[in-house]
């Protein structure tokens, strides 16, 4: 199985290790990864914000540089990314026809549409795994994003990975279906409120006494940690592919 | 809109940073607002075909809805042809001449009122007060914030951001200047403060000749109107006075009786998680020796028909007011019901009120802002209003301008001040993400310079650092290090490929 990475400009830029994770992972279940070096930014900022029509190039460019036959599969660790392709591309094009702009944009997102996994979504529905054979020695609290958690359906399939890594303890965050606030530019255009909500999830992990917040987004692990590193929390937010990337073997060499 | 109610409103976020720092409101409205959304949850999930009623009751409001003009003159017929008389009004303004109009004509000069957020939303007790008319609130909560000359700040609690002590003194201090006093030595007990509010509403309803309601439901096929309550009071006042003026929105009407099957099981699970609600009150025209004697129904437009012109944005009609997404919303939970500037708090607010109002003021054009998109609204909403897709076709034509309807004339709407820096900055980001190369150009940049740094922003960002730390600028980019050890040995090229497509 060939798998087109698609790691978001986010990863890409400022986490550069869950990409890293996620080829170590990928490849050690047997999977063909590439990342497509023209890759960038599926458009998700632009389209929430309003830019709609700006983020229609990307969509198109999403769809030139994926939607290769070469790719059996599109994978990302980011739910609203993934969710962006998945909910938003097919909307965009109906939204262009309507506006008497043609077809043109519904037909390049089509053949892409389909194929885009989230990663957990990818290992459990399209490899059929949930024990990815990793080990990680700590206790771990998992925090559903959003768009995960809504627009994806994501529901037990993360939880689930976690459960068969060994030596992992999966304890409960209480009020774990609600927003961590991060909301993309709401975090900037509504600070206030961002960040209370913030606040909230933190003491919500830290309530727990796990050692690691997890999540499968990078974009609310950032602003969570952020928020944990100014309350000066002792929990660590680290993204799911690192958890599930991590063997036996490295932890005792 | 409201006679001047919400006018003058900061923008959300002003408004929204005096909330979060208010414990007490925050208080009240935590714990107000968990407790109701966990009893909704238990009274949803005793319904085996909830996701069924749910896709009727959006099904069943998006057919009128697309056949408005039709049910709205059916209902008209129906109700003149049982004993009403109906008015139509298409802003504020005419709603209120017309309700002023029929109270003078029966020479009173008050007026008993149950929950009605129409009359709200024209402002309607500040245009009779105008007239030297009196209206009094007879809901419990609607009493509470008119006593204690504040606004709602709920749908269906409108008085959800107050506490018993609070409530204790509005009614010591107030009581007596609108009718019956507090009793002496009234404490914060619930059923002590139950009883002051009907003592003091008990004269009102036995003294009041004419009554204003709104209504949840206006059923075309008979002419009959509906109003679902808790307390009973709404009942007196549909039944006590000789007039009874109701004052609705069009968007109320549904096409037939069996309708209400729906909506009857929706709205209370929905609202108070009660299976059914203690009081539906039905009256159809008038009635010889039961009831009133006249009755009037105002039909309110105020921006409706402009609402459903919009493609995207007409869904917000279908709103029963159940008030479920305001206590799953995150946001309304922290900011509070005031900071929306309206009558229509929270998620369904934030997408009504800029449509009916248009969003020419600096308060409607932030309220699609109002929102992380988190998409619970969505979840929880029997009639399955997609609120963030709203949102975002709002936020769309706040920074880009576009058509809309106002007035029932297309317009073409300039962008809103203020996001010249935001349209540009996307512009700019726009152009580097269609080229992968000045992506990575940019991504070596701060690599390069990631010890300059800084872990907190200036500008606009300040925002942002204020209370969170950024992450660090890692050493090398994915891209560097797949390149690096991958030799770029991608299926799909290099990025000078796609730079090169003449996009
Ligand atoms: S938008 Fe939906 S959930 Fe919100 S008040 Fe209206 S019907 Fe209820």
């Amino acid at each position: 199985m060939r798998v087109a990475l698609f790691l978001t400009c986010v990863n890409d830029t400022l986490y550069p290790g869950t990409g890293r994770a996620v080829v170590k992972l990928l490849t050690r279940l047997g999977v063909d990864v590439d990342f497509p070096m023209a890759q960038t930014c599926c458009g998700q900022a632009h389209y929430n914000t309003g830019y709609r029509h700006q983020a229609e190039p990307l969509a198109r460019h999403f769809s030139d540089v994926f939607g290769s036959d070469a790719y059996d599969a599109v994978v990302t660790p980011s739910g609203s990314c993934g969710a962006m392709v998945r909910e938003l591309y097919p909307r965009m094009g109906e939204r262009a026809r309507a506006e008497g702009r043609g077809g043109g944009l519904a037909r390049a997102v089509a053949p892409v549409v389909p194929k885009t996994y989230e990663l957990t979504e990818f290992l459990v529905d399209v490899l059929g795994v949930t024990d990815v054979g990793a080990y990680y020695p700590h206790t771990v609290t998992y925090h559903p994003t959003c768009h995960g958690l809504r627009a994806l359906g994501l529901a037990d399939r993360p939880t689930r990975l976690l459960r068969a890594v060994k030596g992992l303890e999966l304890v409960e965050l209480p009020g774990a279906e609600e927003c961590c606030g991060f909301g993309g530019t709401f975090a900037v255009k509504n600070a206030d409120v961002s960040a209370a909500m913030g606040a909230d999830k933190v003491r919500n992990a830290e309530s727990t006494g796990a050692e690691v917040l997890c999540a499968a987004d990078n974009s609310c692990l950032m602003h969570i940690g952020g928020t944990m590193t100014r309350l000066r929390t002792a929990v660590r937010p680290v993204h799911i592919a690192e958890i599930l990337a991590s063997t036996e073997e490295e932890a005792s060499s | 809109m409201s006679g001047g109610t919400f006018v003058g409103m900061p923008a959300f976020p002003a408004a929204a940073r005096e909330a979060v720092g208010n414990t007490t409101l925050r208080a009240n409205l935590r714990h107000a607002t968990h407790t109701i959304r966990d009893k909704r949850a238990r009274a949803v999930a005793e319904l085996s075909d909830w996701d069924r009623l749910r896709e009727a009751g959006k099904r069943i409001k998006d057919h009128t809805l697309r056949h408005l003009d039709r049910y709205l003159v059916q209902l008209e017929e129906s109700v003149e042809r049982a004993g009403g008389t109906v008015h139509w009004a298409a802003d504020a303004e005419e709603a209120n001449r017309i309700v002023a109009g029929l109270v003078r004509a029966t020479g009173e000069t008050e007026v008993v009122k149950v929950k009605s957020m129409a009359t709200q939303e024209i402002g309607l007790n500040e245009a009779l007060e105008a007239e030297g008319i009196r209206a009094y609130e007879t809901d419990l909560a609607e009493l509470i914030v008119q006593l204690g000359h504040d606004r709602p700040s709920h749908i269906l609690v409108p008085a959800i951001h107050r506490n018993r002590g609070e409530i204790r003194d509005i009614f010591r201090e107030e009581m007596a200047g609108w009718g019956r006093p507090a009793p002496d030595g009234l404490t914060d007990t619930p059923a002590e403060l139950a009883e002051a509010a009907r003592l003091h509403l008990r004269e009102k309803f036995l003294r009041a000749k004419v009554g204003i309601s709104g209504a949840n439901f206006m059923v075309a096929e008979t002419g009959t109107l509906v109003v679902v309550e808790s307390e009973g009071n709404g009942r007196m006042c549909l039944t006590l006075p000789e007039t009874l003026i109701s004052v609705v929105g069009i968007e109320k009407v549904v096409p037939a009786w069996r309708d209400l099957e729906v909506f009857l099981q929706t709205l209370p699970r929905s609202s108070t998680a009660e299976r059914m609600n203690p009081y539906t009150s039905m009256w159809t025209g008038t009635t010889d020796e039961d009831g009133p004697s006249t009755f009037h129904l105002v039909l309110l437009d105020n921006g409706r028909t402009d609402t459903l012109a919009d493609e995207v944005g007409r869904q917000a009609l279908r709103c029963i007011r159940c008030s479920a997404c305001l206590n799953v919303c995150p946001v309304y939970e922290r900011a509070g019901g005031h900071a929306y500037g309206s009558v229509y708090p929270g998620p369904i607010g934030a997408i009504l009120s800029p449509q009916l109002r248009g969003t020419g003021s600096e308060i409607d054009a932030s309220l699609p802002y109002a929102s992380s998109l988190c998409g619970a609204c969505y979840e929880v909403c029997p009639v399955a209003i997609d609120i963030p897709e709203v949102l975002v076709h709002l936020r769309e034509r706040v920074v880009q301008g576009g058509e809309a309807t106002r007035g029932g004339n297309r317009v073409t709407l300039k962008p809103a001040k203020g996001h010249a820096a935001e349209r540009a900055a996307m512009r700019a980001a726009g152009l580097a993400f269609a080229r992968p190369g000045a992506l990575r150009a940019g991504q070596r940049l701060a690599s390069r310079t990631r010890r300059l740094h800084p872990r907190a922003l200036p500008g606009p960002g300040r925002a942002w650092s204020a209370t969170r730390d950024l992450p660090e600028v890692p050493v090398e980019p994915f891209r560097d290090w797949w390149q690096r050890t991958r030799g770029g040995g991608g299926g799909s090229g290099d990025d000078r490929t796609t730079e090169g497509n003449g996009r």
